[in-house]
């Protein structure tokens, strides 16, 4: 216990966290390579993969949170395979990780899209005239100059998961110190009796955690933007 | 270090087909806009993958359609200065130039690149950001960025064009000493004859995707054919001179083969040997020796050939001792005077009336 807070509501700031941060670290490489994908690429289907990308964003969470039980749960079919491996994720908190993931992944994905929108084909070239193949010329050109657009792209997906309710209570329930995250702990608390009081003290916990984040995003873009030679956004 | 080029490809509205060969020292690809100049040098850079061709650098073939080869720009070890700088806005200048050493086998030379950073002029600027430059030294900084690299060919597609004439005039010392101190080719792309007059060995003219004329830039300039190609206004010989002496009135003597010229805005010290640009345009013609002649600069010449266009024009050309140039006169003046091939007679130039910045050696 510190803070003032109870065992239960520590519990949930700290999941929520570490739920989020797995969240973001898991859907940040998919997230980059296909917003490559959708930024530099031609291909027939390319209207089918965008949609496929926004559907957590504009499905209901608690159907994006079914479909995810239904395939990862016991009996789903990835679900199972990764039973053999080892691996469960229904009702645990690296299945509300995953469901926080998927939702944040569209968020992500966009913002990282315009990053790379923004950067001009024609440094790559120069690059490659240079003598830098193709990873080189992704890890000195690119991903220098899309660093602004991931960061924002990183910041969305983790308020996004903070705030993801619809799916994971759907696809990990509401279990306390397993997969009871912020919202869902807020959601119980206002459920009980006499309960307000801790819902009070986890959403003031929710507004510092989110403006803390933002407020850092902010401080981190001004300082990328100068590194990679960019007037500082006012 | 010879590069042969021969690339076919089908653009959509051009269909390019082109071969020539750039041997040391500068190749000029001359043309309007829209003759395919640039992606002939995208397919040299492998930046473009064409349909058909080969193209080779020395023993090294860097693209064979019929074989099935084509080396990924990374690994053509080829020097590319772009129109538009295409600096890393990331990176301070010192990062950019030393970029290409990066990849280069044995790393970043330091002696190399300071000897590079003082001879165009970057000592001051190395800390810097792209974004604070000026365009003509985005466009130095480039250049160093392209031959620090250690190409074996250095590609430049216009890399003036952007800058205005001052900013030009402030770069051309700095690509003429390039040009001087590299060991490799460079194939240099523009539609500024000017610019081409200036720094080309040999010169080669495309329209619409084909080459029409290729050689040395003397002959292909002094080519009376080459007229309508390069437009009567801009079209005019190059030829060597040297200073023979620097006059207090500012005016310099300068000897050619065929005769002796005085010229004004010669900087180039005596004893040096320069170019000078001798447009058709500029060049008179009269049968007897001229007397009483506000110019200076007559020479006798021999007229070697006559081209007749579409116009009202004829293109003469001229030999003084071992140089060769063109007059562009009226029809009716050839008629009158009886211009024919095998006769002698006076080219009268003016002086003047010779753009300064062509003047190699001239400026800086």
């Amino acid at each position: 216990m510190s803070l003032g807070l109870s065992e239960v509501e520590w519990a949930a700031l700290t999941l929520s966290l570490k739920v989020s941060a797995w969240a973001v670290v898991i859907s940040l490489p998919p997230a980059i390579a296909v917003a490559w994908v959708l930024a530099r690429k031609r291909f027939p289907g390319k209207a089918l993969l965008s949609a496929l990308v926004h559907l957590p964003l504009v499905l209901p969470p608690v159907v994006t949170g079914y479909l995810l039980l239904l395939t990862f749960g016991m009996n789903g079919v990835l679900g199972r395979l990764l039973a053999d491996w080892g691996i469960v994720l229904a009702f645990r908190w690296t299945g509300a990780a995953l469901a926080a993931g998927i939702m944040g992944f569209p968020l992500m994905v966009r913002a990282i899209r315009l990053a790379i929108e923004a950067v001009d084909p024609k440094l790559e070239d120069a690059a490659e005239t240079l003598g830098a193949g193709r990873a080189a010329r992704f890890r000195t050109v690119t991903l220098p100059l899309i660093a602004p657009g991931i960061l924002a792209g990183v910041v969305l997906g983790f308020a996004k998961a903070m705030g993801e309710f619809g799916a994971t209570i759907t696809f990990v329930a509401n279990i306390p110190g397993e997969t009871q995250t912020l919202p869902s702990a807020i959601y119980a608390f206002l459920q009980v009796p006499g309960g307000e009081d801790s819902a009070v003290r986890l959403v003031i916990l929710a507004i510092i955690v989110a403006l803390g984040a933002v407020l850092m995003s902010e401080w981190l873009a001004r300082r990328l933007a100068r590194r990679i030679g960019q007037e500082p956004p006012r | 270090m010879s590069l042969g080029v021969e690339v076919r490809h089908r653009f959509p509205g051009l269909d390019l087909d082109v071969a020539f060969a750039a041997g040391p020292g500068v190749t000029a690809l001359f043309g309007p806009s829209g003759a395919g100049k640039s992606s002939v040098v995208n397919a040299i850079a492998g930046l473009l993958r064409p349909d058909g061709g080969r193209i080779a650098l020395g023993d090294s073939v860097v693209f064979d359609a019929d074989r099935g080869v084509h080396v990924p720009a990374a690994q053509r070890r080829i020097g590319y200065v772009f129109q538009d700088g295409r600096l890393f806005p990331h990176m301070t200048v010192a990062a950019n130039i030393g970029y290409g050493a990066r990849f280069a086998k044995g790393g970043l030379d330091r002696a190399e690149m300071g000897r590079v950073v003082e001879l165009l002029g970057l000592e001051a600027l190395l800390e810097r950001r792209p974004n604070t430059l000026s365009g003509g030294e985005k466009q130095r900084v480039a250049l160093a960025r392209a031959w620090l690299s250690r190409p074996r060919l250095l590609l430049m597609d216009e890399p003036l064009a952007a800058l205005d004439e001052p900013r030009k005039d402030e770069i051309f010392p700095y690509l003429e000493r390039l040009r001087d101190v590299a060991q490799v080719p460079i194939v240099y792309v523009s539609h500024n004859l000017a610019e081409v007059a200036r720094l080309a060995d040999e010169l080669v003219v495309m329209q619409r995707g084909q080459v029409v004329l290729s050689g040395r830039a003397e002959a292909v300039l002094s080519d009376p054919k080459a007229l309508p190609l390069v437009g009567v206004r801009e079209a005019g010989a190059i030829l060597p001179a040297q200073v023979a002496e620097q006059g207090a009135d500012g005016l310099s003597r300068l000897t050619l083969s065929g005769g002796e010229l005085l010229l004004p805005g010669v900087s180039a010290p005596e004893g040096s040997t320069i170019r000078l640009r001798v447009l058709a345009q500029d060049v008179l013609l009269s049968r007897a020796a001229p007397e009483g002649l506000s110019s200076h600069n007559v020479l006798p010449v021999e007229v070697v050939a006559l081209h007749r266009g579409m116009g009202p024009g004829v293109a003469v050309q001229l030999r003084a001792g071992r140089d060769v140039f063109l007059a562009r006169i009226t029809q009716r003046a050839a008629t009158e005077l009886r211009i024919a091939p095998g006769m002698t007679c006076f080219a009268i130039l003016n002086a003047t009336a010779i753009p300064r910045g062509s003047i190699g050696g001239a400026a800086g």
